[in-house]
């Protein structure tokens, strides 16, 4: 069992929680996840471990509810437990002096960028960071981003804040002014597929962190694989990063779909028993 | 080994049996037919979990252990990998001694309730039983008859808990709770060691748990086996990844003087051909798993599953009839095994085999997938299959299979497992860049000790095998233990 310590919202749907760990929190470097089951019934799954706290023996997870699993960690309170976690897993960010990274976070992608911008900045590059989100309450973490940047630009799809755009609209404009050495970007994978896109065009060599299905997060089972540079490739035990250019994204965007039926209905039962208990 | 012989011998003089012997004419022993197993009906049990094999009464497995005439040169021992002393068991349960049996077996068989389920009997003790040898007749059932034994003194509420020796404080760290590990650590346990069990998963018991299904060997009977291992004072871990969550070096600064790693053949093997990444094929690992360890078939549990209505099977392994005869569990209207080979060839237990049958799975025996065909929306909806046959024997010594020109045609299916195999975990040897493996990734040990490169390092099992058995991981497992015993007690004294 492993103890929620503390919980806070970044909007209504964003939630960061530090959870102690301590063995996890002195092991991870950026880049690593873990993989959490909330109870006896739930499914594991993945989440980044966006920072940590060796002293505290915690790691914070940010979680965006989407599914079953997620509803039910933005429901736990400090002093909580949840059933199981294991980490950290994949491999580490590969961070060295690049010069000048553009950084770019979609959504709730955010939350995993934010330790591998930590690093590259520690390392000595200048970190520009592109964050983007649907409209102004999807926009988590700016403060945190903004620390380890040397400059930030907010893109909203609504322009609900900072810019009006897409965030390739936002990659152009710094590609445009100035020359990057290195991308990273992590999102949706339709955000990860376009922004890969934009900077193939400009030539810039790119990592994206992909976020798979997963069961097991240990090389077990292949229920993350992807297909990279034309090969067959685990996402947990290989990854989550990969060379951007070389990802086949449509395909996983494909292999993503893969439950969403049984995802749906699992959903709208929880949410159903959620709203009784609520009564 | 003559200490086995002799050992074997005395036993055999010892009064007891030979008036059991005398209670019956050898001539009588030999005409009483094999007993069927009991087993639920196949209609039924093809759509729940229930345990096909319901196990033999009391009355079922006296009269086949009568079968056995306790011959003088008990062949069916040299079949077992862990030796156990078959004749002496079944001769207990002969005069209703059935918790002595059970003792009998756990001389030698940390998990008997386990293997008498799933070990490949009509390969070993009963391929070499005096009935098959000599007299062309089915061998007793000595693979029933363990199980009888094992399940006898499980459901007694008696199982009897081995002595432990007084700890000697010394900490030893095993990696992974499989057969290999959980023997492993019994036996460090009765030297009196601190054993603590380090498992990846949430669950103890390795392929026991996630891999082998309820249908097949039910959780609780690998739980009783935990249970003891618990009441000897082994500790486990589970969520705790050696080479992750903490590395080797790691725990001997914590104070651990010895490993064993037992971490598996966790990885599964894909093909390789076009079309394997489309929704809807996956490894037989990732759907045992969510059905077996994330319980992905019962109510109220979150981890969903492809509940496919045309299932195909890729492989004639175990693994292979495990996952087909868990679609059709899943609601499969058709499920159908692909195998590349002839059924002769087979890796699967014949019993396996023989219960598919049953259930309603289809064999494409020398069948060959060269090609899945998806949908608009990338989900599997065909397979291309290519005939084939068999030609000279390979290096296995089976008929390496060749495909017929032109042979090829498609049929339909909107789920595929895959199932052609394992390869080692490369946890371990990836974090530990002294340790020699070998060119399959497999873990190289000395083959009497188990000892790595490393020598604080001991590995069995399928780490150091390949996918192989329950039964020779569990005897590896034993083996290692005595022998790092051996080591840390002439280190400690040198
Ligand atoms: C579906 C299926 C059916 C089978 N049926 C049969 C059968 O009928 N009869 C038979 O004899 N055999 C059968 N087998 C094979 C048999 O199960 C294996 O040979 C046996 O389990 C191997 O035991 P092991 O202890 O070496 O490893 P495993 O049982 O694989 O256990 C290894 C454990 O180590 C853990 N682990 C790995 N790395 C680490 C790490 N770094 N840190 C911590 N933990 C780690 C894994 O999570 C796993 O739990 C079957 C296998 C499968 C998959
Ligand atoms: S999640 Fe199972 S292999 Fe990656």
């Amino acid at each position: 069992m492993y103890k929620v310590v503390s919980k806070k919202f970044f909007s209504d749907n964003v939630v960061s929680l530090d959870i102690e760990a301590p063995r996890i929190a002195k092991a991870r470097k950026a880049g690593h996840f873990v993989m959490i089951r909330v109870d006896e019934k739930g499914e594991r799954i993945p989440l980044t471990i966006s920072s940590a706290d060796i002293e505290k023996g915690t790691v914070n997870l940010v979680v965006q509810t989407v599914g079953v699993t997620s509803k039910k960690l933005a429901e736990l309170e400090a002093g909580d437990y949840v059933t199981d976690l294991v980490g950290p897993l994949g491999q580490a960010t590969h961070v060295e002096k690049f010069g000048t990274v553009l950084a770019c976070g979609g959504g709730v992608g955010v939350a995993p960028l934010l330790p591998i911008v930590e690093a590259l900045k520690k390392a000595g590059n200048k970190v520009i960071s592109v964050i983007a989100a649907r409209s102004k309450d999807l926009i988590i973490l700016e403060e945190q981003i903004k620390e380890y940047s040397d400059e930030v630009v907010v893109m909203t799809d609504d322009g609900s804040y900072g810019k009006k755009g897409l965030i390739t609209e936002g990659m152009e404009e710094v590609i445009n002014s100035e020359k990057v050495d290195q991308a990273v970007i992590i999102g949706p994978g339709i955000m990860m597929k376009f922004a890969s896109m934009t900077t193939k065009k400009h030539n810039i060599p790119s990592i994206a962190s992909l976020n798979t299905i997963m069961v097991d997060g240990t090389g077990m089972c292949g229920a993350c694989r992807v297909t990279v540079a034309g090969k067959t490739r685990f996402v947990c035990v290989d990854g989550p990063e990969f060379d951007a250019h070389e990802v086949d994204f449509d395909e996983m965007l494909s292999r993503l779909q893969g439950y969403k039926d049984q995802e749906q209905k699992a959903n709208d039962d929880y949410s159903c028993v959620a709203t009784k208990k609520r009564k | 080994m003559t200490n086995l012989t002799d050992y074997l011998k005395q036993e055999r003089n010892a009064a007891w049996r030979e008036e059991l012997r005398k209670s019956k004419k050898n001539k009588e022993r030999t005409t009483i037919e094999r007993i069927k197993m009991p087993e639920a009906d196949p209609g039924e049990r093809s759509r729940s979990y229930v345990e096909v094999n319901s196990g033999l009464t009391h009355e079922q497995a006296v009269g086949e252990a009568s079968r056995c005439i306790d011959c003088a040169n008990p062949t069916c021992i040299s079949g077992c990998p862990v030796e156990i002393n078959i004749p002496k068991f079944i001769k207990n349960i002969e005069c209703g001694e059935f918790l002595k049996a059970a003792h009998t077996l756990k001389e030698t068989n940390t998990l008997p309730a386990v293997c008498g389920r799933v070990c490949p009997q009509e390969k070993q003790c009963e391929a070499s039983c005096f009935y098959t040898l000599k007299l062309k007749k089915d061998p007793v059932a000595i693979g029933y008859l363990e199980r009888f034994a094992a399940d006898y003194e499980q459901k007694s509420g008696n199982v009897s808990i081995p002595a432990v020796a007084e700890s000697n404080g010394i900490k030893i760290g095993v990696i992974g709770s499989g057969p290999a590990g959980l023997a492993f650590a019994g036996d460090m346990a009765k030297f009196g060691y601190k054993v603590v069990v380090f498992e990846a998963l949430h669950e103890i018991g390795g392929v026991l748990k996630y891999g082998i299904p309820e249908f097949r060997l039910p959780n609780n009977v690998v739980d009783v086996e935990i249970d003891s291992l618990k009441k000897m004072g082994v500790e486990f871990e589970t969520n705790f990844i050696v080479g992750k969550t903490a590395t080797i070096d790691d725990l001997r600064e914590e104070g651990f003087k010895g490993f064993f790693t037992g971490s598996g053949a966790g990885l599964p093997r894909f093909m390789n051909i076009p079309g394997e990444n489309l929704v809807g094929i996956l490894s037989s690992n990732e759907y045992l798993t969510r059905v077996n360890l994330m319980g992905a078939a019962t109510t109220g549990t979150d981890t969903p599953v492809m509940k496919g209505k045309k299932v195909a099977v890729v492989g004639g392994g175990n693994t292979a009839m495990d996952s087909v005869r868990t679609a059709l569990r899943l609601g499969a209207d058709k499920a159908t095994i692909i195998y590349r080979r002839s059924e002769e060839e087979m890796p699967a237990r014949v019993e396996e085999i023989k219960h598919a049958k049953e259930e309603g799975v289809e064999f494409l025996n020398l069948h060959n997938p060269v090609e899945y065909i998806g949908t608009e929306d990338g989900k599997v909806k065909q397979v291309r299959l290519q005939k084939m046959e068999l030609g000279e024997p390979d290096e296995s010594g089976r008929r390496r299979p060749q495909p017929i020109e032109g042979s090829e045609y498609i049929i339909d299916a909107d789920t595929v497992v895959v199932s052609v195999g394992v390869s080692p975990n490369p946890l371990i040897p990836q974090s530990l860049p002294d340790l020699k493996v070998t060119s399959w990734g497999t873990i190289e040990v000395d083959p009497d000790t188990f000892q790595s490169s490393v020598p604080d390092i001991f590995a069995g099992g399928d780490i150091v095998r390949g996918g192989a058995t329950v039964i020779l991981a569990m005897g590896d497992g034993r083996k290692a233990a005595a022998s790092m015993h051996n080591y840390l007690t002439s280190k400690a004294n040198s």
